[in-house]
């Protein structure tokens, strides 16, 4: 490490002078975070690739004989599917290749973008955020290095996974998965990476806090993904092509093998790119765009409270979290009703449906929704359980544990504030699809319906905060393990309905075992037992962190 | 009457890492102790075992007559603390934070955050961001100082308080102490504890090495006398406990030794022979002491010890 920290010092001042000063040092920095994301990026990428791999080669088995493709088609064909998956183009072909770009493109490369700016933000704003910055950038680094260090790290992630892809894609050597779709595939993603990478670039710039950022930059992903599903459920897709991932999606990997919307990614990446670079100079280090206004000069009564306390310090994320999955409820809500028209009389759905333990198409295709809302309030919960364990880290739990506050009641305000907010955020998400819903069906008995199937998963969520709360209370060290659990309903949730995963892996989430409403019948038995779960997990992870030492600085 | 802290055969250890290695403490109810030793010699692994937030591997520790890990929060209501490094939050302003930690502790008064607000001309609106070092100290102090506590624990809480601030500070902590409050206060600079403490404990390597009165503690050193006589002084270099004698001025005669704390006397007694014209008397600082107690460290470390002692460094 030593040699690399001094090499650029003496490299830098050599440098031509076009441009050579700002960005003195971005070698250094890019090998330097590369160190530091050893272990991280490539379990991002592995985890990608390897999932991709999978869902291509059950393929082979799950679809077999043309008709089983056929029917798969015809069970997205619709604006409820193609809002799931992907735009309708895609159907003219029943290849291997086109199943998989049509079904996974649009999730992918929502994770993608997480992991492009994640990168980003760790390498730009929570260095500056801790000060690290500010002594690196005293020595011999310029002024732009720090974010182009951060955007070649992403870039480069961005780049391996698509090689990766396309080898991987073309080395299954299935029909329809040819080595020109496979590259196209995989550069789609990179695409995606790019244009998220850039939009964090820019986010990193506006707030002076790296939470805030990295949940800017989310919200536009959010927001991208939402716009593509609208596009892509309606007539026209008008709305698709103000969205990255629905340039990406367009591509038509397999299919068409187009390049141009994927330069269409590029170009608005190096536009957003070159934003945050001129914003960068408009700022001090360590500041925001907007300087920091003055505030209250004493507390008020509920600050000194610790679940006030707690809800003061979690109020951004949740109010972000409640917005986001407001909208993204009405928004599928809003095509409840085409979909309504649209599947209703096509027998081999009807069937499909029937699988699920479907009453009506509405009701079925609101249960699957409900189970990706539901996955993006898990997140909420896994970071907002999580929230103790960095004040701990950062030497915020000290002074406050040093008062007459104990380690439960500390502790046990975020918890509170992790389940209790979630529930909010999930009533939040039924509402939005609840009225929108019933607007669009004109039936005003589906708000109740959809606002109570998703208050259903509440417990499941408590069990998730109980996770983190094991996790910080015995394993503080491994509290990123708590993100296992969302992936995980994710995964078997959205993945499982592709690739009809055994049921066993369902009943290993707590979400697998949440009665499926509207579609399924209210049972009451599991979330009672999961309500149990929950409370003694908490017990358990309370009881832990009383009895270890405090991690300080 | 219960003393404040007691603490023996003290060990914490963080994996292979021995953090305190036997350490002895003992604070008396109203007195202001120092705690002095090196960087990383155990002072602030000691407080926080002290508060309850580490276990201790073994040993006994009580704080005003309780177990400090059992009785944490009970604790902790008669006690106030200032950490080293003191972090805010990002989006809470200073006042909020010093009204959450005083409200924590159980309960405020008023008057007196006001008073030290404006005594430590602290702008209470800022977020906590916005402050530096020095000034995310100060709402600690006032956190700590605003409420009623028996106890104070500081650990080394001026490290960035500017030298205007530390005289507020050194005035406020005898306030506290004239008001009855024990005070615990680590540090490494040594002028402050010398102003303020009653008693010192000096710590090395996790483990007490001296402990006492100011005053017991420099009879245990030298003091350094600088002397001028009518007629030049022979004989100083074979009296008992007169070590480093040397000559400062040759033209005026002028000379300068240590004498060990207990054989002052002799040795004046011997200069008066001579006839004295002019003496200076040094009392040990702390940073004689320390240096005789780290002086191997510092030599090793490169720094030297920068006196013309003869002092073998221990």
């Amino acid at each position: 490490m030593t040699s690399a920290t001094t090499a650029p010092g003496t490299r830098a001042p050599a440098a031509p002078a076009t441009g050579g000063n700002t960005l003195a040092g971005t070698r250094t920095l890019i090998r330097f975070a590369l160190r530091r994301d050893r272990v991280r990026l490539p379990v991002w990428i592995g985890a990608l690739v390897l999932a991709t791999l999978t869902t291509a080669n059950s393929f082979r088995t799950l679809y077999g004989d043309p008709q089983d493709r056929a029917n798969a088609v015809a069970g997205v064909d619709s604006p409820a599917g193609l809002a799931l998956s992907g735009p309708s183009h895609y159907l003219v072909d029943d290849g291997f290749g086109s199943l998989l770009s049509h079904q996974m493109i649009g999730f992918t490369a929502v994770l993608v973008g997480l992991m492009s700016v994640l990168t980003v933000t760790r390498h730009t704003r929570a260095e500056e955020e801790t000060g690290r910055a500010e002594l690196v950038r005293s020595t011999v680094v310029g002024r732009h290095a720090h974010l182009a260090a951060a955007l070649s790290v992403a870039v480069l992630a961005d780049v391996v996974l698509a090689l990766l892809l396309a080898a991987g894609l073309t080395g299954l050597g299935m029909e329809g998965i040819d080595a020109q779709g496979s590259l196209v595939y995989g550069c789609a993603h990179a695409a995606a990476g790019l244009v998220f990478a850039a939009v964090a670039a820019v986010t990193v710039q506006f707030t002076a806090h790296t939470r805030g950022a990295s949940g800017m930059a989310l919200a536009v992903i959010g927001a991208a993904y939402v716009l593509r599903a609208a596009g892509d459920s309606g007539e026209n897709g008008a709305l698709s092509w103000l969205s990255p991932i629905g340039w990406v999606q367009r591509s038509y990997p397999y299919v068409d093998n187009r390049w141009w919307p994927l330069l269409l990614c590029l170009v608005s990446a190096v536009a957003c790119a070159a934003a945050g670079f001129v914003l960068s100079t408009r700022r001090d280090v360590g500041a925001g765009l907007r300087p920091e206004k003055a505030g209250a000069a004493t507390a008020s009564a509920v600050l000194a409270t610790p679940v006030g306390f707690a809800l003061r310090l979690h109020r951004g994320m949740l109010t972000g979290f409640g917005t986001g999955l407001f909208l993204m409820g009405a928004m599928y809500g809003s095509i409840l009703g085409e979909a309504e028209d649209m599947l209703a009389g096509i027998e081999e759905i009807e069937e499909a449906l029937e699988r699920i333990g479907g009453a009506g198409v509405a009701e079925s295709f609101a249960s699957m929704v409900m189970a990706v809302l539901t996955v993006v309030a898990a997140v909420y919960v896994v970071m907002a359980a999580l929230r103790p364990r960095s004040e701990e880290t950062a030497g915020r739990a000290e002074p406050l544990l040093a008062t007459g506050l104990s380690r439960s009641r500390w502790a046990g305000g975020h918890l509170a504030v992790a389940t209790g907010g979630g529930t909010v955020v999930l009533l939040l998400a039924g509402l939005g699809f609840g009225i929108a819903g019933a607007a669009s069906t004109g039936d005003a008995g589906l708000l109740p319906d959809l606002v109570g199937a998703a208050l259903a998963y509440a417990p499941a969520l408590w069990v998730t905060a109980g996770v983190a709360a094991v996790l910080f209370g015995w394993f503080p060290r491994a509290v990123q393990a708590a993100w296992i659990v969302p992936v995980y309903a994710f995964v078997v949730g959205y993945l499982g309905q592709i690739l009809q995963f055994p049921d066993w892996m369902d009943d290993l989430s707590p979400f697998g075992h949440v009665p499926r409403l509207p579609a399924a019948d209210m049972d009451w038995t599991p979330l009672l037992w999961l309500t149990l779960v929950a409370a003694g997990l908490m017990w358990l992870g309370l009881a832990g962190f009383r009895r270890r030492d405090l991690d300080m600085k | 009457m219960t003393k404040a802290i007691t603490v023996s055969g003290l060990h914490k250890s963080f994996g292979r890492t021995r953090a305190l290695d036997g350490l002895d403490l003992d604070v008396e109810p109203g007195e202001v102790h120092g705690f002095l030793g090196p960087n990383g010699s155990g002072k602030s692994t000691t407080i926080r075992v002290l508060l309850g937030l580490l276990r201790a591997d073994s040993g006994a520790v009580r704080v005003l007559g309780r177990d400090p890990w059992a009785d944490a929060v009970e604790l902790h209501r008669r006690l106030a603390y200032v950490p080293g490094d003191v972090e805010l939050w990002p989006g809470l302003t200073g006042g909020e934070a010093i009204d959450l930690l005083a409200r924590l502790r159980g309960g405020l008064d008023r008057r007196r955050r006001a008073e030290l607000v404006e005594r430590f001309d602290l702008d209470p609106t800022k977020k906590g961001r916005a402050y530096s070092k020095g000034n995310r100290q100060k709402v600690a102090i006032v956190a700590a100082l605003a409420s009623d506590a028996e106890l104070l624990v500081l650990d080394e809480p001026t490290a960035g308080l500017d030298p205007l601030m530390e005289v507020v500070f050194q005035d406020v902590i005898g306030e506290a102490k004239a008001a009855g409050r024990t005070v615990l206060l680590s540090s490494h600079i040594l002028a402050q504890v010398e102003k303020l403490a009653d008693r010192v404990s000096i710590i090395r390597l996790g483990r007490t090495v001296q402990s006492g009165s100011l005053g017991e503690l420099r009879h245990l050193t030298r003091t350094t006398i600088e002397v001028e006589t009518e007629r030049p002084a022979t004989g100083l270099a074979a009296l008992p406990g007169v070590h480093g004698l040397r000559t400062v001025d040759e033209a005026t005669g002028r000379i300068r030794f240590d004498v060990d704390g207990g054989r002052v006397d002799g040795a004046v007694r011997k200069l008066t022979e001579f006839g004295i014209r002019s003496l200076i008397s040094h009392p040990p600082t702390l940073e004689e002491l320390m240096l005789r107690h780290y002086g191997d460290e510092l030599a090793a470390n490169g720094h030297g010890t920068g006196r013309d002692t003869d002092g073998e460094p221990r």
